[in-house]
């Protein structure tokens, strides 16, 4: 090995020049994941994806809207002190009437969330390689992870612009027709509200990631990744009853079993991003929710009915729902460490 | 067409131009050329999957200003050996050197300075060939100003300038392909590798970009490695050929070097004459035969065919030539043409391939006294 390094040493003269010759020198680089990324970004915003989803989030954004706007409207002169009322356009779950209820804006995002991840990301990878270009790219000046890198920041730019600017239109809606102002916590719940569905949806893009690495066809990954939505969002609740029955089934009526089922209950939904997602929003959107968690014994049950309504400031709501942030955080992070490792150790060809 | 690279050499490179004229005034832009430096050396480069050694112990040279032409089967190691020079893929053992540097201690420098042209190229659909080479030159961190300029000026060398704003999605795959090597050329590399550059263009296509690799090579001074299984493109640009087989290199050399080493040791020579009937043909076997240092005869069965003869071993061929000449001329046959045979690529090939493994000796043989002490 050491006689092989000083047989190719000397190899070398006239590229060596190059190196200090002026004309070789580059405009002071912008790093590989922002070419990436910036290239991506463009793609993304002309695809025609882009127009189906913005479609999709002004509907998420407009149906609830439309139908809160009533309840908004009689609620101030109904309830006196209805507690931060700007942001409850997000919550509130608009009643058609009596039988039908929609999903509020919330409960919207909720579902199409991950729609939005999985769209961005699903053919990230495996479409580069499907399309020839993958050795290509790699065959750049750039460092491998640049790639994923750049394409995780594209995807997540794009969905933070359509989220934001389903929110502000959601709070100049506000604003214009129903004359109600927020206040400044209000508006700092908001900006929480948004760091938390952006990292919801971060996960699922970066489960699409991990797809796109992982699986060789885009068409397959699609499939995968929307199956996987689906089976969470529509059918998850049904796995989780199912789940609980067979742990803490209901036998008997007495406050502890149904308590002890509930608590279980919790505990799996709680392995849904959805529901942290859910519970995480409820309560940074909502100051009345002062706990997520039904109390775990008949004594703690007891307490609770005891206690006086009372409204979370924000740091109170935003620490009963840190650990549901840090476990959305942490979902995202496994899956786009997993995604990269994976990619890392790919082979570029097939 | 010619003249566009040199444009290219002249404006971004000044100190090139000098050392190429040095080099043709010493008479050696070819492999002859054995002061310019070496930019790809490979010592006992090894890939080794799970099941199955992919490339064997190589060990490769390609000087600056030379064309270096693998060529073997499909899955003979080709583009394994590619993508380790590149730093894409990591040896198992072994060591190679691109541009004096290690591909997979610093893969981007490598990378920013050798063009790759990979097998089955692709571009984005939906961009235009331009903007596919701009996407390029930006992860080259290519100036603005020289982007553009650049750009155009390899656009024009592969002769896409008319369609270079369309989308690529509406190109042909030797449009794709002439794109590919364009944007292989667009960070203006001194190195190029380019995996099978000619699948897909057609004939005339082909000529030109051969041409316009020759040219790169005589006057930039690159050196490029290209893979192929199309025998007479590589017979026909390459100056020096290595045989892959199963992972290993089998033979490398000049074409005269392979045809001594691969080729069965005989010369032919190919007479061809304008006989008609038995009589005639007889009496030309007779004549031909006569001359000296001629032991076989072949060929000349059905009218038109050339006749072959086997030069005896050791006999001067030119003495040869002019002794068959002269024994046309005295009999009054009619000569149309008269030529030494080369052994095809495809011939040497087919042998070097079929020779049993007792070729890695021989290689190693080859290959001892090339490393320098």
């Amino acid at each position: 090995m050491t006689s092989t390094t000083s047989a190719v040493e000397p190899a070398v003269r006239t590229p060596a020049e190059d190196t200090t010759t002026p004309s070789r020198a580059r405009s002071i680089p912008r790093a590989g994941w922002m070419v990436i990324a910036s290239k991506e970004f463009g793609d993304h915003i002309l695809s025609s994806r882009f127009l189906v989803l913005a479609i999709i989030m002004a509907v998420a954004a407009a149906v609830p809207l439309y139908f809160i706007s009533g309840q908004i409207r009689d609620a101030p002169s109904g309830a006196t002190g209805f507690p931060a009322l700007f942001i409850a356009l997000f919550w509130l779950t608009p009643t058609v009437n009596d039988q039908i209820s929609l999903p509020s804006v919330v409960g919207f995002l909720a579902l199409v969330g991950p729609l939005l991840g999985l769209a961005f990301s699903f053919d990230a990878i495996n479409g580069e390689r499907a399309n020839g270009t993958l050795p290509r790219l790699l065959s750049q000046p750039i460092h491998r992870d640049d790639v994923i890198n750049g394409k995780f920041a594209a995807g997540l730019a794009v969905i933070a612009m359509v989220v934001v600017v389903m929110i502000l239109g959601v709070t100049s809606f506000a604003l214009i027709r129903l004359g109600v102002v927020p206040e400044a916590v209000e508006l700092l719940r908001i900006v929480l509200w948004i760091l938390v569905t952006l990292t919801y949806i971060a996960l699922w893009l970066a489960f699409g990631l991990l797809l796109s690495v992982g699986i060789r066809r885009a068409a397959t990954s699609a499939l995968v990744g929307f199956g996987t939505w689906l089976l969470l969002s529509f059918f998850g609740g049904l796995i989780v009853s199912l789940i609980n029955g067979i742990v803490a089934p209901l036998t008997t009526t007495s406050g502890e079993d149904v308590l002890k089922n509930i608590g279980v209950r919790e505990m799996l939904q709680r392995l849904l991003p959805d529901t942290l997602y859910r519970e995480a929003s409820l309560t940074l959107l909502n100051p009345q929710v002062t706990t997520v968690s039904t109390p775990a014994t008949l004594g703690q049950y007891a307490q609770a009915q005891q206690r006086i309504p009372s409204l979370f400031s924000l740091d109170q709501s935003f620490i009963l729902i840190w650990p549901q942030v840090v476990g959305l955080v942490a979902l995202t992070v496994a899956c786009f460490a997993l995604a990269y490792v994976l990619f890392m150790r790919q082979e570029v060809r097939a | 067409m010619s003249a566009s690279p040199g444009r290219i050499a002249s404006k971004k490179r000044p100190g090139r131009r000098a050392d190429v004229a040095e080099r043709t005034a010493t008479g050696g832009t070819g492999p002859a050329a054995s002061g310019a430096p070496v930019l790809i050396k490979t010592r006992g480069l090894t890939k080794e999957y799970e099941d199955l050694v992919a490339v064997d112990h190589l060990d490769l040279d390609v000087r600056a200003g030379e064309i270096f032409g693998l060529l073997g089967q499909n899955g003979a190691g080709k583009t394994t050996t590619i993508l380790m020079l590149l730093g894409l893929t990591e040896p198992t053992e072994g060591a190679a050197r691109v541009v004096g540097l290690d591909p997979s201690r610093g893969p981007l420098e490598v990378k920013r300075r050798v063009g790759y042209l990979p097998d089955a190229v692709g571009f984005y659909g939906e961009m235009s060939g331009r903007e596919n080479l701009r996407y390029t030159a930006r992860l080259n961190r290519l100036e603005k100003s020289v982007m553009d300029e650049t750009i155009d000026a390899v656009l024009e060398q592969v002769g896409l300038t008319d369609r270079a704003d369309d989308r690529v999605e509406t190109y042909s795959r030797g449009m794709i392909q002439r794109l590919g090597i364009a944007d292989a050329l667009v960070k203006d590399p001194d190195v190029l590798i380019l995996d099978e550059p000619t699948t897909a263009i057609d004939p005339l296509g082909v000529t030109e970009i051969l041409e316009l690799l020759r040219s790169l090579v005589e006057e930039r001074g690159m050196a490029i490695l290209l893979s192929s299984h199309l025998l007479n493109q590589v017979q026909s640009v390459c100056d020096r050929i290595g045989i892959f087989s199963a992972g290993r290199l089998i033979g490398q050399g000049t074409m005269a070097q392979l045809a001594e080493r691969f080729g069965e040791g005989k010369q032919i020579l190919e007479v061809g004459l304008d006989l008609h009937g038995d009589a005639e043909k007889a009496r030309a076997r007779t004549v031909l035969g006569a001359v000296s240092g001629v032991t076989s005869i072949t060929g000349g069965a059905r009218p038109g065919d050339p006749w072959h003869l086997e030069v005896e071993h050791g006999a001067d061929p030119a003495a040869v030539r002019s002794g068959v000449l002269a024994a046309v001329a005295a009999e009054h046959l009619p000569l149309t043409s008269i030529r030494a045979v080369v052994p095809s690529l495809e011939d040497i090939y087919r042998r070097a391939v079929a020779r049993p493994g007792g070729s890695r000796v021989e290689r190693g043989r080859a290959t001892a006294g090339e490393v320098p002490a």
